[in-house]
């Protein structure tokens, strides 16, 4: 160990350059990436308040535990670990370059020695006859050599899979790329949602933080929102809008969306999110009066007395699409003119022949509800997802190279001794070393049989 | 529902398998292991033909609206113990160490005892949310993850297990009994990292098809619910065993604990955000 005091900037690279750093920086952000799991994050200070108490609330208030994953102490730690993957990989790779780029031709006796898979081999003949033979064996059973002349020496090299060796900087190099495609997406993209009723058009969206309409520079209509359910029950299986995008008047791009099928136009997606009553809903019903036979069609609004024969008037009041699976009912009353308002009852527009058999004075049909919805959007603009998604690929790639592959090389030298030629053999795998060696055993009975021929 | 029997007879052969696995430490009866080996194969058969029998039957059920049945609590549990007994057969094949057995049968038989006896097995449509490829992919590239990861907990129990006893008797002598049939504490540590190798990979794509999902659905590849997060948790706990083995030399004790703690975050992401965190995520109510 050197006794001189080492510069800042030394200290600061030996930092991020540790592995150590690597280690405790990925068990820290597990940690503390629990705390924003069990303290939900987002709420309203009040709602904190009451969950907390006021002093737990004002010490996580000041350690930002209500918005922990944008706080500027996670931010950090996210950057050490960034800073942490590009100072290694800045130190290491001009080395990995040179193994792969220079690897060592003329291996000497040392060389051989610091090997853990090696052998010497004493074979009979000329020396090019026996380097016949092993360049035979070697190029069949692992890969072709390069042969290198030194002296009365003869080497061979030959590698396999040298690119395994950057399946390493390829994943770190990857989750780099994903934190770039993240920081793109935040400074250049926008979270939003926009609520648009059947039949209108909007040309702005509001973003999720913050309160001032996004303009677009094109409308999108919305023609039709509809709900389907699976039959016989109350469980959606699609919501859909009819969206059309139009520039100046003219309609570009037309697109019926659903949930997980959203509409990209410019770089802006629309999703299917949400979506409500617009206004409120029209009725209309058939009434016959029992006791003169007249029948009439009205229409109406909810909560709205709508004339009907005999000085009477019927009162929609509530709607639902789907009444215990019998489908579409209106709940309504009818009142007479001098009474209280009457008992309210159920009509389905489904079973038309059943509110005969109620035995009141009125037979009502419901005919059709007319609801209009509104569909709800969430709307994203994300120009760094693309990044994103290269860096997954990458980093997929990547980590199999690094984990599964393994660059594998082998040295072989000639030399005469004596009228016999003198051979040493030395293999090396950077993974998986285990089952190299057995590899190089069976490669090295090969080799000896191939010689004794 | 035909495949509700058939995973009732997968259910009993698996416990069938562990009683015998168990039976052969307590006899050392190497026969004993053959048939616990034949339980578990049998079984895992059985389980995969019942997975492609539910499969059809919710296309007689739904008809168009068929699926892949891998989309609520109980189906995944199913999925689950299939992948596990399927590492476990390829671990076989490798390493031909039946003890092993006794460590692994047991979290498959559990799996599925739990989704037999307190889930709901009814085949329900999709809600519009989950009529996605993409929760098939996540689905299966997430759970055999898991399953890699049970399998890395149980050898590195055994490992705790047989190391801890050889320390107490004093080092050399090879330990006795029960324990001469597990493999040795070098072979323990290999399953251990290799299933963690393999595992690895497989959460990473998990978390990325989770995350084309997402985007695709809702716009928003990450949105740190707890689910996700946990996910990453588990994600830096094994990327830091990784990364200690590679490069600092991490093996035995110390690699066999950070393996089971990243085995109970593991669980943790799948039961305990919906049990106990809340969280968006679909699996919560069902
Ligand atoms: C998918 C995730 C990752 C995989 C598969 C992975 C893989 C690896 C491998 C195989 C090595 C050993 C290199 C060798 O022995 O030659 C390594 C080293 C290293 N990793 Fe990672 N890594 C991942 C994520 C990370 C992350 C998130 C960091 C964050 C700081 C990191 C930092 C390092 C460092 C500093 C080294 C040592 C320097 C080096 O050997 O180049 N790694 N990684």
């Amino acid at each position: 160990m050197s006794k001189k005091t080492d510069s800042p900037v030394t200290v600061m690279w030996d930092f991020f350059c540790s592995l150590k750093l690597t280690i405790v920086t990925l068990i820290l952000l597990a940690i503390t990436s629990i705390i924003g799991t069990v303290i939900q994050q987002g709420k309203t200070p009040q709602e904190y308040m009451q969950l907390y108490g006021e002093k737990a609330y004002r010490i996580f208030e000041k350690l930002d535990f209500f918005d922990m994953y944008h706080s500027w102490w996670f931010v950090s730690l996210l950057g050490i670990f960034a800073m942490n993957l590009i100072c290694c990989s800045i130190k290491r790779f001009p080395r990995v370059m040179k193994i792969v780029k220079e690897p060592n031709l003329t291996p000497d006796d040392p060389f051989y020695r610091s090997l853990s898979n090696v052998d010497e081999i004493v074979a009979e003949g000329a020396l090019d006859e026996v380097q016949a033979k092993v360049s035979k064996v070697v190029t069949e059973n692992f890969a072709a050599s390069v042969v290198t002349q030194d002296g009365e020496k003869v080497h061979l090299f030959s590698q396999k899979a040298a690119y395994a060796r950057f399946g390493v900087y390829a994943t770190h190099l990857s989750i780099l790329v994903i934190l770039a495609g993240a920081i793109i997406g935040v400074q250049f993209g926008y979270k939003a949602y926009v609520n648009v009723a059947e039949g209108t058009m909007v040309d702005s969206v509001w973003p999720r933080s913050g309160n001032n309409a996004i303009p677009l520079d094109f409308s999108v209509r919305c023609d039709d929102f509809t709900v389907t359910y699976y039959p016989g029950s109350n469980r959606p299986k699609d919501f859909t809008s009819d969206l059309v995008v139009l520039e100046n008047g003219q309609e570009i791009l037309k697109k019926t969306i659903e949930v997980n099928d959203p509409l990209t136009y410019k770089g802006i997606t629309f999703y299917q999110s949400s979506y409500g009553p617009a206004g409120d809903p029209v009725f209309k019903f058939r009434v016959q009066e029992r006791a003169t036979g007249e029948t009439i069609e009205v229409t109406g609004r909810e909560k709205e007395n709508i004339v009907i024969p005999g000085g009477a008037s019927l009162v929609p009041l509530a709607f639902t699409d789907s009444f215990r699976n019998f489908g579409p009912a209106a709940q309504v009353s009818v009142n007479r003119g001098d009474q209280k308002a009457g008992t309210p009852f159920i009509v389905m527009q489904n079973y038309p022949k059943f509110d005969a058999q109620r035995g009141g004075d009125y037979i009502i049909n419901l005919l059709e509800v007319n609801q209009k919805f509104y569909t709800g959007l969430q709307v994203a603009k994300d120009p760094g997802v693309w990044v994103v998604w290269v860096g997954c690929f990458l980093m997929v790639v990547g980590s199999m190279i690094a984990f599964f592959l393994s660059h594998r090389r082998i040295w072989v030298t000639l030399r005469p001794v004596n009228d016999k030629i003198g051979i040493m053999v030395a293999g090396n795998a950077h993974r998986n070393q285990p089952a190299f060696a057995i590899w190089f055993d069976e490669f090295k009975e090969k080799l000896k049989e191939e010689l004794s021929r | 529902m035909e495949s509700t029997q058939l995973f009732n007879f997968v259910t009993i052969t698996y416990f069938v398998s562990m009683i015998l696995f168990v039976a052969y430490l307590a006899t050392r009866n190497a026969k004993i292991a053959l048939g616990g080996n034949f339980f578990a194969y049998l079984g895992l058969l059985a389980h995969t033909v019942a997975l492609g029998l539910r499969w059809y039957e919710s296309y007689e059920l739904l008809g168009a609206d068929g699926r892949a049945p891998l989309s609520n609590l109980y189906e995944s549990v199913v999925f689950f113990a299939w992948s596990i007994v399927l590492v476990y057969m390829l671990i076989d094949w490798k390493y031909k160490q039946r003890a092993i057995g006794a460590f692994v049968i047991p979290f498959a038989f559990l799996g599925m005892t739990w989704g037999q006896l307190y889930l709901s097995d009814a085949i329900d449509p999709l809600v519009p949310a989950l009529q996605s490829n993409w929760l098939t992919y996540h689905v299966i590239t997430c759970f055999l993850g898991y399953a890699a990861f049970a399998v890395a907990c149980g050898v590195s129990i055994m490992y705790l297990i047989k190391a801890g006893k050889e320390e107490k008797s004093d080092g050399d002598s090879p330990a006795g009994g029960i324990l001469s049939l597990f493999p040795s504490t070098k072979i323990l540590d290999d399953i251990n990292y290799k299933s963690i190798m393999i595992g690895f990979p497989l959460l990473s794509l998990g978390i990325i098809t989770g995350a084309a999902w997402a985007n695709y659905a809702w716009g928003t590849y990450w949105s740190w619910d707890p689910k996700e997060t946990w996910s990453l948790i588990v994600w830096f706990i094994y990327a830091a065993f990784l990364h200690a083995r590679f490069t600092r030399g991490w093996a035995g004790k110390r690699a066999a604990i950070l393996s089971i703690v990243g085995f109970a975050a593991t669980i943790f992401c799948y039961l305990g955000v919906n049990l106990v965190l809340s969280g968006l995520h679909s699996y919560g109510g069902s």
